[in-house]
């Protein structure tokens, strides 16, 4: 084959494009199941799978812990309830992403050019403070702080919809893994003094990231928008939202592509029993989750099962060793 | 004239809250998100003791002030120093604790939730007229701020004029310098950590005389306790409080002249500015 270096795959990668692919299809056969209960739960897995995997994609390589989601998802959403009276919702998503990327550019270029955890405290009040504004912006023009995004969008058509973007999330993340960027981001999250003296524009290469992120987040807000007919502040811009996805993508690992996705099946549906089962205490449950993550499981499931398979091939280079006299 | 007034009242409140987070992430290194949690708590806790006994919040603190100092204590001394000790360096340990402490705010959120429900919790002391240059301002106001003063006032004291004040001051400025002359960090770190939960903590209490309370507050606390501490320089308790004043005036100024709802946005306009201008704050050293 001649293909040129950039689009070549080696054989690994082809097992695994092979993998994934087959993966995304046996998941998309979901709503033919004709379940309504599941279909409703695969909803939510694509939702935070396409969240937390581009979350990790910035957070992941660069270690600066953005608590942002709710803010873009929140946007995502408003411009769809807000724009539906104007113009087609395929397009409302697009303009969904072009807010979503202004704005995390414009956070971006105002925080990471620092170093520290400037960006973090930014992040933290954001999705409150773009509520503010919203809720102001309404009361100054006079409408109600609740928008209808009534549509006739079927649970199937944004369950592949989601799936979509989700597969779009993993191509991505997948192009920068092999990418410069990529190996850029890596230098930073391992040194960033490291980065800047090799000559890499480490402000440059974090906002990049960063927008990509927050645009993937905006996006997902604006497609499940019509999942609630009635949309208003405290849904779009909940401050829970942002801390399940840095919960889900930790539990997981973010140190892997598709680490992100391990932490978001078990969560979700352990999530929906909580919350069946103890709809008052969430919050608490929610908290002490990520407290148990943050402590007894820092590198994810992901880093435990590394951590075990290489144990496991500790012993069998060990017993291959002893089997060869030493000469393996 | 009326604005400054209230702006200075609330800026000064405000200080205590600030100096709070600047203990614990200036001397302590922790940048504790659920800094405004434990204001919170102090607010609920002269709610309900002013609810309970009918007597003057001002002798919740009596209550409020030791068991945010123990409560502090303890969430340095066994969720804090099991991350400082695995850390391989600074960059990591920033991430742990902020991670940790958000999750502690969660959690704290949702304590706060089962004992007092998601209600707002408000109760009137003092809301009397008192007049300052002819004017009418709510003594309730004025008392916090006098309040505010003397915690301040009496900090500033004891961490310039004494032994141990030292040691916190040694430890501000460089921890690993501070071991080798025979000072015990961890330790000295604890107690910072403690007296800055502390001062929030009394802080949220004399806030709640005349600010409305629900369990979901705390993040907003945080934030505005946060841009303060990044204002006044990190390690400056002085720099801190004129933030404050900063930040009260700004506040109130847009409330007054705007509208109510947008103070948090009032104080992300004067982050971007910090951020843009002088990322070191007023009073902070500029770092090579």
């Amino acid at each position: 084959m001649n293909l040129p270096a950039a689009i070549a795959l080696s054989h690994r990668e082809q097992i695994k494009l092979l993998a994934g692919v087959l993966i995304f299809g046996a998941a998309a056969l979901l709503p033919f199941f004709n379940t309504t209960y599941w279909l409703s739960i695969g909803i939510s897995i694509a939702m935070f799978t396409v969240l937390a995997t581009s979350w990790a994609l910035f957070s992941g390589p660069t270690n600066y812990i953005a608590l942002s989601t709710a803010a873009f998802f929140g946007i995502g959403m408003y411009i769809v309830g807000g724009g539906l009276p104007y113009l087609p919702f395929p397009a409302l998503v697009l303009v969904a992403a072009l807010a979503g990327a202004l704005f995390s550019a414009v956070v971006g270029l105002a925080t990471l050019r620092i170093s520290g955890v400037y960006f973090v405290i930014f992040t933290l009040g954001l999705a409150e403070l773009v509520r503010q504004v919203v809720a102001w912006a309404q009361h100054v023009m006079g409408t109600s702080s609740g928008l209808y995004v009534l549509i006739g969008i079927s649970d199937q058509a944004m369950y592949w919809l989601l799936l979509g973007l989700a597969a779009l999330v993993f191509l991505v993340g997948w192009a920068i893994g092999r990418s410069r960027l990529g190996f850029a981001l890596r230098i930073i999250g391992n040194d960033e003094v490291v980065a800047v003296h090799s000559g890499i524009n480490t402000a440059r290469a974090k906002v990049v990231l960063f927008v990509i992120s927050s645009t993937f987040a905006a996006m997902t807000g604006a497609l499940v928008a019509p999942r609630w007919s009635y949309v208003e502040p405290s849904i779009a811009f909940s401050p829970f939202l942002s801390f399940e996805v840095v919960i889900m993508a930790l539990l997981g690992g973010v140190h892997r592509l598709w680490g992100p996705l391990v932490g978001v099946i078990p969560f979700t549906l352990l999530w929906e029993f909580i919350s069946a089962k103890f709809p008052s205490q969430t919050t608490l449950l929610l908290g002490a989750c990520f407290l148990l993550i943050v402590y007894f499981i820092p590198r994810g499931v992901v880093g435990l099962i590394e951590d075990f398979t290489r144990e496991r091939g500790g012993a069998i280079r060990d017993l291959l060793k002893r089997w060869t006299g030493g000469h393996a | 004239m009326d604005v400054i007034i209230i702006g200075l009242l609330l800026g000064g409140t405000y200080a205590l809250m600030a100096v709070g987070l600047q203990l614990q992430y200036g001397v302590a290194r922790i940048m504790n998100l659920a800094s405004g949690e434990t204001l919170v708590c102090g607010a609920f806790g002269a709610v309900w003791f002013f609810t309970a006994y009918k007597m003057s919040p001002l002798y919740a603190l009596i209550g409020v002030v030791p068991a945010a100092f123990f409560a502090n204590w303890a969430i340095y001394r066994f969720m804090m120093l099991p991350l400082v000790r695995r850390a391989k360096n600074q960059g990591q340990l920033e991430v742990d604790s902020i991670l940790a402490t958000f999750g502690l705010s969660f959690v704290a959120i949702g304590i706060l939730l089962a004992l007092f429900g998601g209600e707002f919790l408000a109760y009137s002391y003092l809301a009397t007229p008192f007049s300052i240059l002819g004017q009418p301002y709510a003594l309730n106001r004025i008392v916090a701020f006098l309040g505010a003063a003397v915690v301040c006032v009496g900090l500033y004291i004891w961490l310039h004029h004494t032994r141990a004040g030292l040691t916190l001051r040694a430890v501000s400025v460089n921890p690993s310098a501070a071991g080798l002359v025979g000072i015990n960090v961890a330790s000295t770190s604890a107690l910072a950590f403690a007296l800055g939960g502390a001062v929030s903590a009394s802080g949220g209490t004399l806030l709640s005389m005349f600010l409305n309370f629900d369990a979901s507050l705390g993040v907003i606390f945080t934030l505005k306790a946060l841009v303060i501490v990044i204002m006044g320089g990190v390690g400056d308790i002085r720099g801190a409080i004129v933030a404050s004043f900063i930040l009260g005036l700004t506040e109130t100024a847009v409330a007054t002249y705007l509208d109510p709802g947008l103070t948090l946005a009032a104080a992300y306009v004067l982050f971007i500015v910090i951020l843009l201008v002088r990322p070191e704050g007023l009073f902070g050293r500029r770092s090579s």
